[in-house]
Parts: structure tokens; C-alpha cells; sequence
């Protein structure tokens, strides 16, 4: 679990440009670190290269923060 | 050697993000001492495409609404300050409502289908009008589009029938061009992950349906585009124009479902 979190904090600051610790468990990609909706998939897309999982567009449209991210990722690799 | 490309410049309309087909096509061209330009749409695009523009040194990047010909006209005034002659142009453009492309094309609404026409086939020949004036040594037009054009395949919808619309205007418009030297060609690139294919609806079954069944037994790759687009905008291709060029692993020239393990593979994965 910690080391997926780790891992998708990671890619959301390099692929946001934002700051580590502004990459909380509760942020929001849009509200929070300032994404816009191409942001948000091209994030899906690192997701599913990093960890080699598919992520339907019906699941993917609810990963919004860190944490849908993390626990999506968690309970489908 | 002389590179392919030396001594020839193009503008590149379409690029999103480093994993775009135009990119892929900018970078190989760059790569054989071609000069670039480049247009995006709206900011969103704009922050994408200026890295990637200035990573391959040029210095031109321009917005441009396509579905707005005053905004074609700027984009092409401003790029005559920078250039008399353009060599070639990649016109990787299209635009539908993501709900309609998922589910029944017969419910297209009318709005839907005439802006889908109009960003995603029109603008081609739009662009074509303008960029034929910058092209007084002859050139090469290239745009991109999808087997979806030629035969029904789930949810491609109105853009399928756009990419027909798109693919017919590249064998008229290479008629017309060709007299003055101008060719026009269409890459139909097989199923790619690109940020344009998140739009398509349950995208990741064409991507499997195609690996498993594409002769080459694989999906293509930005490597693929990217020569074959090269091919395509350069003097290797002279004498090609009008064409529909496949670069999708073979799978347009099959119509059964491989008999191997890759299809067995594939329908485990259905299940």
C-alpha cells in the first residue's frame, strides 16, 4: 500500500509540477493541485503504465483525489 | 548525408502531449533537419504543446480555432512574417461530443454531426486553403485518421463517418494540388493510446481486438507514426499522393479473427 502511494504521489508531482507535501491523501487533482480535465487523463494513463492495470472509464471518471487514486490502484494490481 | 528533411519547414497542427501522433511525426521530421511550426487551441493545449515545440528549437507557436477561418487567417499571417514558403503541413485535428462516441451512431444529433464534420474534416481542406499559397515549390499535405472511416466499428460513431468525409477530401484535394506539386495524403493510423482515443468509448477493446487480430499481432507503436509520416512528408514518397496510407499493423487487410494463442488470449479476456 505504501509503496503504490508512494509511487502515485510521485507521478502526480512530476506530472503536475506541484510540491510534495501539497500531494496529500485528501487533495483534489483539479480543486487542490490545480489540474484541468486533460490533466486528469493523461494522470489515468501514467497510472496504468506505471502499474500495468487497466482503469475503465467508468472508474477512472471517480478517481478525483490522491486517494481514489491509491486505493483504486491497490485493490485492482 | 543530407538529411531528409534539411532545408525544409512545416507546420504541425494537433499536437497535444508528448504521447501524440503529430508529435511523434514533428520529432522524426525535426530529426531529419526539418524547421518547425506549430499551432494549438486554447491555453489548455498551449502550456502542452510549448515545451515540446521549444525542445525541438522552434520558435513559432501559434493558436488557432479552426472552426474559425478569421483564426485560420491570423495563424497563417502571422506564420508569413516568419516564412515565405512552407514545404509541408501534418493536420492531426479532430473534434466530437465524448457522449457520442459511445452507444448508437443512429442517434447523432445534427449539431453534433455538423461540428464533428466541420472540425474534423473540413478544417483540413480549410488549412489546405491557406497553406496552398505558402507552397509555391510544391509540397506535402498529411492528416491522420482511422479505419472507423471504412467499415462500422463500435463506437466510433459520427467521427467515423467525419474520417470519410476526411479521407475523400485528401483524393480531391490531391486532384486540385497536384498540378502545382502539392501532395495530400492521409495516415490511418491503427488504435494508439492518445489523449484524442480517452474520447472514443471502451477504446481498450479496439486495442485488443486489433493486437490480437493485426498480422503483425501487435498495436503500433509512436515509432510507426512517426516513420511513416516522415515517408509520407518527405521526397522518399515523390510520387504518392491522394492515398489512404494504413500504418496499423496489417489489420485492414484481414477480415477474420486470428486462429492463434493471441486470439484465444483475447477471447478469455471477453469472458
Amino acid at each position: 500500500m505504501s509503496d503504490i502511494a508512494d509511487k502515485v504521489k510521485k507521478i502526480v508531482v512530476e506530472h503536475l509540477g506541484v510540491e510534495d507535501d501539497k500531494v496529500t491523501d485528501t487533495a483534489s487533482f483539479i480543486d487542490d493541485l490545480g489540474a484541468d480535465s486533460l490533466d486528469t487523463v493523461e494522470l489515468v494513463m501514467a497510472f496504468e503504465e506505471e502499474f500495468g492495470i487497466e482503469i475503465p472509464d467508468d472508474a477512472a471518471e471517480k478517481i478525483q483525489t490522491v486517494k481514489d487514486a491509491i486505493e483504486f490502484i491497490s485493490a485492482n494490481s | 548525408m543530407t538529411k531528409l528533411m534539411e532545408g525544409k519547414r512545416g507546420l504541425i497542427m494537433g499536437v497535444a502531449n508528448d504521447r501524440s501522433m503529430a508529435w511523434g511525426i514533428a520529432k522524426a521530421c525535426a530529426e531529419q533537419g526539418a524547421e518547425l511550426a506549430f499551432s494549438y487551441q486554447g491555453e489548455a493545449l498551449k502550456k502542452r504543446v510549448a515545451p515540446l515545440a521549444g525542445s525541438l528549437g522552434s520558435d513559432f507557436l501559434a493558436e488557432c480555432d479552426v472552426s474559425d477561418g478569421a483564426s485560420i487567417d491570423a495563424m497563417f499571417d502571422k506564420l508569413k512574417e516568419k516564412w515565405d514558403n512552407i514545404d509541408f503541413i501534418v493536420h492531426a485535428i479532430g473534434y466530437s461530443d465524448k457522449s457520442e462516441l459511445r452507444g448508437r451512431y443512429v442517434d447523432t444529433t445534427l449539431d453534433n454531426f455538423l461540428m464533428t464534420m466541420n472540425i474534423s474534416a473540413y478544417s483540413f481542406v480549410a488549412v489546405a486553403q491557406r497553406a496552398e499559397k505558402m507552397m509555391a515549390n510544391g509540397g506535402s499535405m498529411l492528416t491522420l485518421s482511422y479505419y472507423g472511416s471504412q467499415k462500422a466499428i463500435p463506437h466510433y460513431n459520427v467521427m467515423g463517418v467525419a474520417k470519410a468525409a476526411l479521407e475523400a477530401s485528401t483524393r480531391y484535394m490531391a486532384k486540385d494540388l497536384g498540378e502545382k506539386g502539392i501532395r495530400v495524403n492521409t495516415l490511418s493510423a491503427g488504435p494508439m493510446k492518445t489523449l484524442a482515443a480517452s474520447g472514443v468509448g471502451d477504446f481498450r477493446m479496439l486495442l485488443k481486438y486489433n493486437e490480437a487480430n493485426a498480422p503483425l499481432r501487435r498495436n503500433i507503436t509512436l515509432d510507426d507514426v512517426a516513420g511513416s509520416g516522415l515517408y509520407l512528408l518527405s521526397d522518399l514518397s515523390s510520387g504518392v499522393t491522394g492515398e489512404t496510407h494504413y500504418v496499423d499493423a496489417g489489420f485492414n487487410t484481414t477480415c477474420m479473427v486470428n486462429d492463434d494463442a493471441h486470439m484465444k488470449e483475447f477471447i478469455n479476456l471477453l469472458d
